[in-house]
C-alpha cells in the first residue's frame, strides 16, 4: 500500500470559526495504481494533495505514506520525505526562470547530495525520457508549455519518487500537449510508476485507472 | 556551497542595476574606509621617514635651558661645565652608540661672507673628526678635514650643499675664500646628507617640524680653527649616531643621561635632551591617526546605512521570489538549504561590494594624494579586513531575510504567483 488514509479531518481557522476543509477521508492506494481525484474548485481536492504531498498536516487521522506515519514529523523530516518518496507536478509548471531544463532537474538531486557528476547523468536520462534530449541547455522561457510541463515531470522523477503527484498538469496547456503529458503518464505507469492525479476535467481523469470523487471535503471512492 | 556562490553571481548579474545600486552603500562606505586608511598609512609613513628615516639614525644631544634648546649664539652659558673627553669614552660605551662626536656649535652665525654675499640664519659648527660620519653626512666635492687640518690649525671649512648655494649659486665654491667673522678661510669641500628626502608641508606645523632646523646652510670649520673665531670655548654639542633606527630613542636618552650626570652647573635649569626623532614621530603619527579615527567612525555609518540597504533589497527578494522558494521547499530542500542560499547570496553582494570598494577607495586615494599632495599608501590588512567585514554585513543583514525565506510555508509559496 502506497498510501493510507484513515478519517483524515483538515479544519481551518478562520478568525473564531472552524472552518472544516476534509471530512473523515478514508482512501487507499496499491503501488503502481493510476488515479485521478476529481472535483470542482473548493471542494477541499487541493487541501487533500496538500495532506498526501506532505507539504500539510491533517487536523486528525492517520495518514500511511509508504507504510510510514506521517502524522508527527517536523519540517525537516517532512522535507526529507518529499525528496526521497513525492515527486511533485504543478499546474503552472513551476520552473525556475533562470536556469535551463538541465539545471532545473538536477535541482532534487542536489539536495539530496547526489555527487555532482552522476546528477548531470541522471538528469540528462530523465530529461531523455520526456523526450527532450535535445532540449537540455534551454532555458524555461525557450521551450513550449508542453515541453515545460515534461521538463517538470523528468525533475518529479529524477530522485525515483514511490509516487508522483500531479495537480491539474494539464490545466495550463492546450489539448495536444495535454494529451503527450497524458500519454507520458500513461507509459510512465507501465513501467510501474504510481501516479495519483487531480484534475476538475472528465476527459482528463479518464484516463487513470480510477477514479475518486471529492465533493465538499466528502471522498466518494469511483468504480475500480 | 561553491553552488550556492555561483548561482549568487548568476542571481547578481541578471539584475545588474539593481545588484549595483545594493552594492553601493557598501561601495561607498568600503571605499572612504579604505581611502582614509591610505591616507593614514601614507601620513604616518612620510612622518617616519621625514623625521628619521633620513637614514643615518643620528640624533642631534642639545643643552637645554628649561623646556627650550639654548640659543649657543652667544656661545655657551656661563657656569656650565663642558663635557670632556672621559665623557665622550663613556658615551661611547654605550651599547646602542655606534658613533658619537662634541661639536661647537653658534645659531645665527651672521658674519658669514662670500664678497658680497651673506648668509643669514646660518650656522657655524666647529667639528671633529668623526662629527660627519655621526651626524649623516657625505662629502659630495672636494674634501673632508684633513689631519693636517686640525694639526696645523688650518683656516678651512666645509659648507653644506645648502650653505654652498646661498653663498656660490652656481660658482664653484671648492679653493674660494669665504670671510667667518672677518677672518678668511678657504673652503675645501661640500658636504651633503647622506640621504635626501623631501619633506611634505601641509601646515605651519610640519613646516618647523621639518624646516626649521634645515632651511639655514651649515658652515663647518675644524674644532682646532674655533679659537681663532670664538676663543677658547668648550664644546657643549653631541651628535651620535645609534645602530639602528629603533635604538635612536634608547641611545640618545642613555647619551643624555651619562652627559646630564657629568654636568657641573651653577644654575638647576640646564640640562641635556637628546632629540628623540622617533617619538616626535610616534606623537605626529598617534595625532594624524586619532583626527582620521573620528572620519573612520563616519566612515563606519556609512557601512551601517549600506548594510540596511542590503536588508531592505534582500527582503523584497524574499517576497519576489516567494513561488521560487516555495517549489524549492516542495521539492525538498530543507530550511537549512533555503537559509544557506540566501545567506551565501547577500554575503557574496556585500563581498562583491566590498570588493568593488577596495578598488575605488584605492583609486580615491590616489586622487587625493595627487590632489591635495598628502601621501597614500596602500595596506593589504585593511583590504583583507574590509572585505571580510563587507561579507560579516551581508551575513549580519541577510540573517533576518534569510530567515524569512527559510520559514516560508510552502502551499502559501506555491499559491503565491
Amino acid at each position: 500500500m502506497i498510501l493510507e488514509l484513515r478519517d483524515i479531518c483538515k479544519d481551518y481557522i478562520q478568525g473564531k470559526m472552524t472552518v472544516p476543509v476534509l471530512k473523515n477521508v478514508c482512501f487507499e492506494m496499491e503501488e503502481g495504481e493510476y488515479v485521478a481525484i476529481m472535483g470542482p474548485s473548493g471542494s477541499g481536492k487541493t487541501t487533500l494533495m496538500n495532506i498526501i504531498g506532505c507539504l500539510d498536516q491533517a487536523t486528525s487521522g492517520t495518514f500511511l505514506l509508504d507504510g510510514e506515519d506521517i502524522g508527527g514529523l517536523n519540517d525537516n523530516q517532512m522535507s526529507e520525505i518529499r525528496l526521497r518518496k513525492i515527486g511533485f507536478v504543478f499546474q503552472s509548471f513551476q520552473l525556475l526562470p533562470r536556469q535551463s531544463a538541465l539545471e532545473n532537474v538536477m535541482l532534487p538531486l542536489s539536495y539530496a547530495g547526489v555527487p555532482k557528476k552522476e546528477r548531470r547523468e541522471r538528469a540528462v536520462m530523465a530529461l531523455e525520457r520526456v523526450g527532450l534530449g535535445d532540449r537540455i541547455d534551454f532555458k524555461p522561457t525557450q521551450l513550449s508549455g508542453g515541453q515545460k510541463q515534461r521538463v517538470a515531470i523528468a525533475r518529479a522523477m529524477v530522485n525515483h519518487p514511490k509516487i508522483l503527484l500531479a495537480d491539474e498538469p494539464t490545466g495550463a496547456l492546450d489539448s495536444k500537449s495535454g494529451e503527450q503529458v497524458m500519454d507520458l503518464f500513461h507509459s510512465l505507469n507501465e513501467e510501474g510508476v504510481s501516479i495519483l492525479m487531480i484534475t476538475h476535467d472528465a476527459d482528463i481523469a479518464s484516463c487513470a485507472q480510477r477514479q475518486v470523487i471529492i465533493r465538499d471535503g466528502i471522498l466518494r471512492q469511483g468504480g475500480r | 556551497m561553491l553552488e550556492n556562490i555561483r548561482l549568487s553571481f548568476q542571481g547578481i548579474w541578471s539584475h545588474k542595476m539593481r545588484s549595483f545600486l545594493t552594492m553601493l552603500g557598501i561601495i561607498i562606505g568600503i571605499a572612504s574606509i579604505i581611502s582614509i586608511v591610505s591616507t593614514i598609512k601614507g601620513t604616518n609613513e612620510q612622518i617616519k621617514e621625514n623625521l628619521i628615516g633620513a637614514g643615518n639614525n643620528s640624533i642631534q644631544i642639545e643643552l637645554y635651558q628649561g623646556d627650550s634648546a639654548y640659543w649657543m649664539d652667544q656661545g655657551a652659558p656661563q657656569g656650565v661645565s663642558a663635557p670632556n673627553q672621559e665623557v665622550l669614552e663613556e658615551v661611547l660605551k654605550i651599547p646602542e652608540v655606534k658613533s658619537a662626536s662634541f661639536y661647537n656649535k653658534r645659531d645665527y652665525a651672521d658674519s658669514i661672507y662670500y664678497k658680497n654675499t651673506s648668509m643669514d640664519g646660518g650656522k657655524l659648527l666647529g667639528i671633529d673628526r668623526n662629527y660627519l660620519s655621526a651626524a649623516g653626512y657625505d662629502i659630495c666635492a672636494g674634501r673632508g678635514f684633513a689631519d693636517s687640518d686640525y694639526t696645523q690649525i688650518k683656516k678651512v671649512a666645509i659648507l653644506d650643499d645648502k650653505a654652498a648655494s646661498t653663498l656660490f649659486q652656481h660658482e664653484n665654491p671648492l679653493g674660494k675664500t669665504i670671510e667667518l667673522k672677518g677672518e678668511p678661510f678657504t673652503v675645501v669641500g661640500v658636504a651633503k646628507a647622506s640621504e635626501e628626502f623631501e619633506p611634505v608641508i601641509n601646515s605651519w606645523n610640519d613646516y618647523y617640524t621639518y624646516y626649521g632646523e634645515q632651511m639655514a646652510g651649515f658652515v663647518l670649520v675644524p674644532t682646532a680653527s674655533w679659537p681663532i673665531l670664538y676663543g677658547f670655548d668648550e664644546a657643549q654639542n653631541m651628535v651620535l649616531q645609534a645602530n639602528s633606527t629603533e635604538e635612536m630613542s634608547d641611545a640618545g636618552r642613555k647619551a643624555a643621561e651619562v652627559l646630564n650626570t657629568n654636568l657641573v652647573s651653577d644654575q638647576e635649569q640646564f640640562g641635556y635632551k637628546a632629540q628623540d626623532a622617533l617619538e616626535k614621530a610616534k606623537n605626529l603619527q598617534k595625532l594624524s591617526a586619532s583626527t582620521n579615527n573620528q572620519l573612520l567612525w563616519i566612515a563606519s555609518i556609512s557601512l551601517l546605512v549600506g548594510g540596511i540597504g542590503v536588508m531592505n533589497i534582500m527582503l523584497v527578494s524574499v517576497t519576489e521570489r516567494t513561488s521560487e522558494i516555495g517549489l524549492k521547499k516542495a521539492i525538498g530542500a530543507r530550511k537549512r538549504t533555503i537559509l544557506g542560499q540566501f545567506l551565501t547570496e547577500a554575503a557574496v553582494l556585500t563581498s562583491l561590494g566590498g570588493v568593488i570598494g577596495v578598488a575605488a577607495g584605492n583609486v580615491l586615494a590616489k586622487v587625493i594624494s595627487r590632489i591635495s599632495g598628502t601621501p597614500a599608501a596602500i595596506s593589504i590588512p585593511a583590504i583583507v579586513g574590509s572585505v571580510a567585514f563587507s561579507m560579516l554585513i551581508g551575513i549580519i543583514f541577510g540573517l533576518l531575510p534569510s530567515i524569512k525565506a527559510a520559514n516560508l510555508n510552502p502551499i502559501d509559496a506555491l499559491r503565491h504567483e
